[in-house]
């Protein structure tokens, strides 16, 4: 299942977390070499980690983490605005309708569908929260699965060659969009919707009705 | 029934860059209730240190009681928006424990509603501050409410509390909002007239990329639509056009990149 979790929150989710963190070694050092920094616990963590990003989490079965990626608003720092300008012609992307999307992540042998279910989750944002775009940084090797889950970013820039080649890129998303990654993800969006109830606390009547 | 003209949210947003008192963001707040049509408008900075500012339309009463209660304790806006930065709404937020339905019984006595959307906004050293409407109707009403305005709500809230760190006694130097140059290519060529896709493909950009410079844009010049941002880049002198250029001028906004 999707799960929706603030950084400030991950402690009440330490299996979930600790997994994530192990998985983000597991692919950014391991598996696409790049040089991020992973602690005496095994966990890749970066700087932007500490500023209480928003994750989701894709929760399998057996209560791991299966995939995730974050998102930070754009009026904060991002790593865009701070390593990534060059990319932009020299500009910074500002705006709390525009969040920043980093280090999406799938678990080693998680179900191709479990990516697609991660852009649903993005869009879920979207539509509840006002957030109009997202950016994010990708490496060459994403395209093809982002092309994969029919959920291409448009590419703002690039710099670098080859699989070392960084790309900023935009996503929408659109209705259309929806049903199709929901139908990649295989989950309805009413289950979509109720996962994202459930990590955001919409589905109670908890206002008393006072007459 | 309101018969009152709406008031523009542009000349709102205008209005408040002029402000050079806190006092006057009273005001302000009264405007934005208006062109929301809410019963209530409120802003309410905490800084790092627990001071509390605001303004807004709540009963003065109940704001005083409310700081003297120190009700910032329990109230479940406060400690459900302290570390988040997305909109919440409050039956998002737990009301179950006896002192917050208390607490949420005496602000109705006050003459609060019983729905509420509020924006958590951050600025430097740790400052947290709230943008809330507050309003009574049924549920039904208000998710079509806050589905129709909560961008110009998102945009307004920081506008708002831009404007507050501004009165900041010792604050550190604005953090220059400056407009990248492919955002001041986009507002340059609208500016002459140019329509978004005729933008785009001059740019060699899709529409969708144009959409996120011109929303970039339009924030850092704290306008509210495409309109008024270009019309602030102009007044503030961020883009140039002369009036008696011939076409051929419309290649100035994209030759200056390759000089960058």
């Amino acid at each position: 299942m999707l799960r929706y979790i603030y950084g400030s929150d991950l402690d009440q989710h330490e299996r979930l977390a600790h997994s994530m963190f192990r998985d983000r070694a597991c692919q950014f050092r391991d598996r696409l070499g790049w040089d991020v920094t992973v602690d005496q616990n095994g966990h890749e963590r970066d700087e932007y980690d500490d500023l209480n990003p928003l994750y989701v989490i894709w929760e399998g079965p057996d209560g791991l983490h299966h995939g995730s990626m974050r998102f930070l608003p754009t009026t904060g720092r991002t790593m865009i605005n701070e390593h990534f300008t060059e990319i932009l012609g020299g500009g910074t992307i500002v705006s709390p309708l525009i969040w920043e999307c980093t280090r999406f992540c799938l678990a080693q042998g998680a179900e191709s569908r479990i990516a697609a279910a991660l852009m649903l989750g993005g869009g879920e944002l979207m539509r509840h929260f006002g957030v109009a775009h997202f950016a994010g940084v990708f490496d060459a090797r994403m395209v093809r699965i982002y092309r994969m889950i029919g959920s291409s970013p448009e590419v703002l820039g690039s710099q670098g060659k080859g699989l070392e080649r960084i790309s900023v890129g935009l996503w929408e998303f659109t209705e259309d969009a929806r049903r199709q990654v929901s139908r990649r993800a295989k989950v309805s969006p009413e289950l979509s919707e109720l996962w994202f109830q459930r990590s955001f606390g919409l589905t109670d009547e908890r206002v008393p009705e006072i007459a | 029934m309101n018969i009152q003209p709406r008031p523009r949210l542009d000349m709102i947003l205008e209005e408040l860059e002029r402000i050079s008192e806190p006092a006057e963001m009273q005001a302000i707040s009264e405007s934005l209730r208006e062109f929301f049509r809410v019963d209530h408008l409120v802003y309410h900075w905490v800084s790092a240190a627990g001071e509390q500012y605001g303004c807004g339309t709540y009963d003065r009463a109940w704001a005083q009681h409310y700081i003297e209660q120190d009700y910032m304790r329990i109230d479940p806006v406060i400690k459900g928006c302290y570390q988040r930065f997305h909109p919440v709404d409050w039956k998002q937020l737990d009301w179950s424990s006896k002192a917050t339905q208390a607490f949420l019984k005496e602000a109705m006595s006050y003459g609060l509603g019983n729905q509420g959307y509020s924006i958590p906004l951050r600025g430097p050293n740790g400052q947290f501050a709230l943008f809330t409407v507050n309003h009574r109707c049924d549920d039904d009403a208000w998710a079509a409410f806050t589905e129709e305005h909560r961008r110009e709500l998102i945009l307004c809230a920081h506008y708002f509390n831009q404007k507050a760190l501004e009165f900041e006694p010792d604050r550190a130097p604005a953090m220059a909002r400056q407009l990248s140059p492919r955002e001041v290519d986009a507002l340059t060529l609208l500016a002459l007239g140019y329509g978004r896709s005729q933008v785009a493909d001059t740019l060699s950009i899709s529409e969708h990329t144009l959409r996120v410079y011109i929303e970039s844009a339009r924030f850092k010049l704290g306008a509210i639509n495409t309109i008024h941002a270009v019309a602030r880049a102009l007044s503030q002198g961020l883009i140039v056009i002369s009036t008696s250029a011939p076409s051929g001028a419309v290649s100035d906004p994209l030759t200056h990149r390759a000089a960058d």
